[in-house]
């Protein structure tokens, strides 16, 4: 049962060929069995999951079923989920019971679908490896000595074994895409305000952006059919119609033009994962697309824009963290400053707290211009790139990741060692455009990622490439060796 | 740029964030790299760019100044870490 798909569930619960309780309680079994290997859970919410499946399966029984009555799923301990704990992999909320539901989590639960639990995470997202969680790092199905990538490392290593069928994530650099790639598992990141943010704990606004994981590019579309759309209680939510993602994933491609940048095809890639990535794009050119090269020519600008931007954002965000209203207090504070230094020196790890005080640094009196304005000013150049491309071609393809997933501890020293991972994957971000990351091929057994990055919500165009790919390549159900 | 370790005891102090002096020197080291990468940015002409805040140039949406949330004070209060009669308590601030 644990390897099918959302679509297969959907399918199966509609046929009546078994329960939303009895597939739930399987999935239950499987974390608990299995799970220990890799940690990708932080809270397990069995009794809540098996109470939402009853209900889903009386909801059926009385004939009022839509297409996520009773499919199990999870959340990115990103997310808040009322009455249940909302750690976002930190110290900090590890007593956060969060008193609300983000929006996203609120629309899965009036569509019908049943949460599995709470995900396991980079603290407050920021990493590449999912190494930096307070609830311990996540290990990669294909190898468990090998990172999952991250920061939606839990929902990556989950999917990928089999834990359950989908899962949400959050992108801000790569966060959904890469973690995808190293896990062999298919993730899109949507267009900046297609999905609500409401909810969804802040790391960087203009750049966060809640998608999902699934080992299909038919189940994203089904995700994302629940998860995208307005929302006034976002402010930076976009007004723009949501489309049903499921319609156009059998359309032919024939006629797409497809944009390479050779920024991102550097000789430093090895030849093998050039040669994977070649590959799929042969099967595309095999689907009747054409293949032009492009430049995107301030691609080298994207990593320290992007190191400015993010940790000014991080700063601002995090500082609602103080020990006063909710989360991590530390014990005895002497006067109000000792209880704010000792709360969040305490509270936070040492990526967060580098983090926080690049973005205090940059935001000081003085360095603005030189740093948050210069950086939102070449932030518009890379967005331009893209601009000026897509009036060339239909969508861009590259590489997810500059290498397959890295041993655990390999780059952790090293902050900026682990920030240059996410090299393919954050101009999208600054950009604000839609992406996915298929499972293309494999080197040395570990899966190698296709990036699809798509104009602006333009999600239904990937979903239908994506789903191309799946028909003709079977990658996409690849299993990692010990669960065979 | 490289940071003096003084820079980093102040830049902690701003961010209200206590770390232990052992730490330091590994504070210096990894900031001073993360902002020798970032400075890269200052050899870019963007003389004539306007700075992006939103990836689509939206504007800050407004609303009907209407009430759309009721009080949940005690709900809210239930995850603080002290209260008293509604309030938040911290340590003394006035004496």
């Amino acid at each position: 049962m644990h390897n099918k798909t959302i679509a297969q569930i959907a399918r199966d619960l509609a046929a009546g060929e078994y329960s939303s309780v009895e597939v739930t309680q399987s999935y239950l079994d499987r974390i608990q069995q299995l799970d220990h290997n890799y940690n990708s859970f932080i809270t397990v919410t069995a009794e809540q999951a098996l109470a939402q499946a009853a209900a889903a399966d009386a909801m059926r029984a009385a004939g009022n079923a839509t297409p996520w009555t009773g499919v199990p799923m999870a959340h990115k301990d990103i997310f808040c989920t009322n009455g249940v704990l909302t750690s976002c992999g930190s110290r900090m909320l590890s007593n956060f019971v969060a008193p609300y539901d983000a929006t996203v989590v609120a629309n899965f639960n009036n569509a019908g679908a049943v949460s599995l639990g709470k995900l396991n995470m980079d603290e407050f997202a920021m990493g590449s490896s999912n190494e930096s969680s307070f609830y311990g790092a996540v290990h990669n199905p294909w190898q468990l000595d090998h990172v999952p990538g991250g920061s939606s490392g839990g929902s990556a290593a989950a999917v990928a074994a089999r834990l359950v069928p989908g899962a949400t994530a959050t992108d801000t650099g790569g966060s959904i895409r890469q973690p995808a790639a190293f896990c062999g598992v298919t993730g899109i990141k949507p267009t900046y305000g297609r999905v609500s943010r409401w909810g969804m704990i802040a790391f960087a606004s203009s750049l966060d952006q809640g998608g999902t994981i699934t080992r299909t590019a038919e189940d994203s579309a089904m995700m994302l059919n629940v998860m995208a759309g307005f929302d006034p209680k976002d402010s930076t939510s976009m007004q723009q119609d949501v489309p049903d993602y499921t319609a156009n994933l059998n359309d032919s491609i024939a006629g797409l033009t497809i944009g390479l940048p050779k920024e991102y095809f550097r000789d430093d890639l090895s030849s093998n994962m050039q040669q994977q990535v070649r590959n799929a794009i042969a099967e595309y050119e095999k689907l009747g697309a054409t293949v032009k090269e492009i430049s995107l020519p301030n691609t080298h600008l994207a990593i320290p824009v992007y190191y400015v931007i993010a940790p000014s954002e991080c700063s601002a965000n995090l500082s609602r963290m103080d020990g006063v209203r909710f989360g991590h207090r530390c014990d005895d504070p002497q006067d109000v400053n000792d209880l704010f230094k000792r709360s969040r020196g305490e509270g936070f790890g040492e990526e967060v707290k580098r983090r926080i005080m690049v973005g205090t640094y940059a935001l000081s009196a003085g360095f603005y211009d030189a740093y948050y304005k210069k950086a939102q000013q070449v932030r518009r150049l890379i967005k331009n790139d893209f601009v000026e491309a897509f009036k060339q071609v239909d969508v861009i393809m590259s590489p997810t990741t500059p290498s397959p997933a890295f041993k655990a501890g390999e780059k952790t020293s090293d902050p900026v060692a682990m920030y240059l991972e996410d090299i393919f994957t954050i101009a999208i971000n600054l950009a604000g455009l839609p992406a996915m990351s298929i499972p293309c091929g494999q080197v040395d057994n570990l899966p190698v990622g296709l990036q699809l990055i798509g104009n602006y919500f333009d999600e239904s165009r990937l979903l239908n490439l994506g789903h191309q790919f799946q028909q003709v390549t079977d990658w996409h159900q690849q299993t990692p060796a010990d669960l065979v | 740029m490289a940071l003096e370790q003084d820079q980093v005891r102040n830049i902690a102090e701003l961010c209200r964030l206590q770390i232990d002096d052992a730490q330091i020197a590994a504070y210096q080291n990894n900031l001073s790299n993360i902002l020798e990468l970032v400075d890269q940015l200052s050899a870019v002409d963007t003389s004539d760019v306007a700075p992006m805040a939103h990836p689509l140039d939206a504007v800050q949406r407004l609303r009907a100044d209407q009430v759309t949330e009721s009080n949940q004070r005690e709900h809210f209060q239930q995850i603080a870490p002290a209260t008293e009669r509604g309030h938040y308590l911290v340590p003394r601030v006035v004496e």
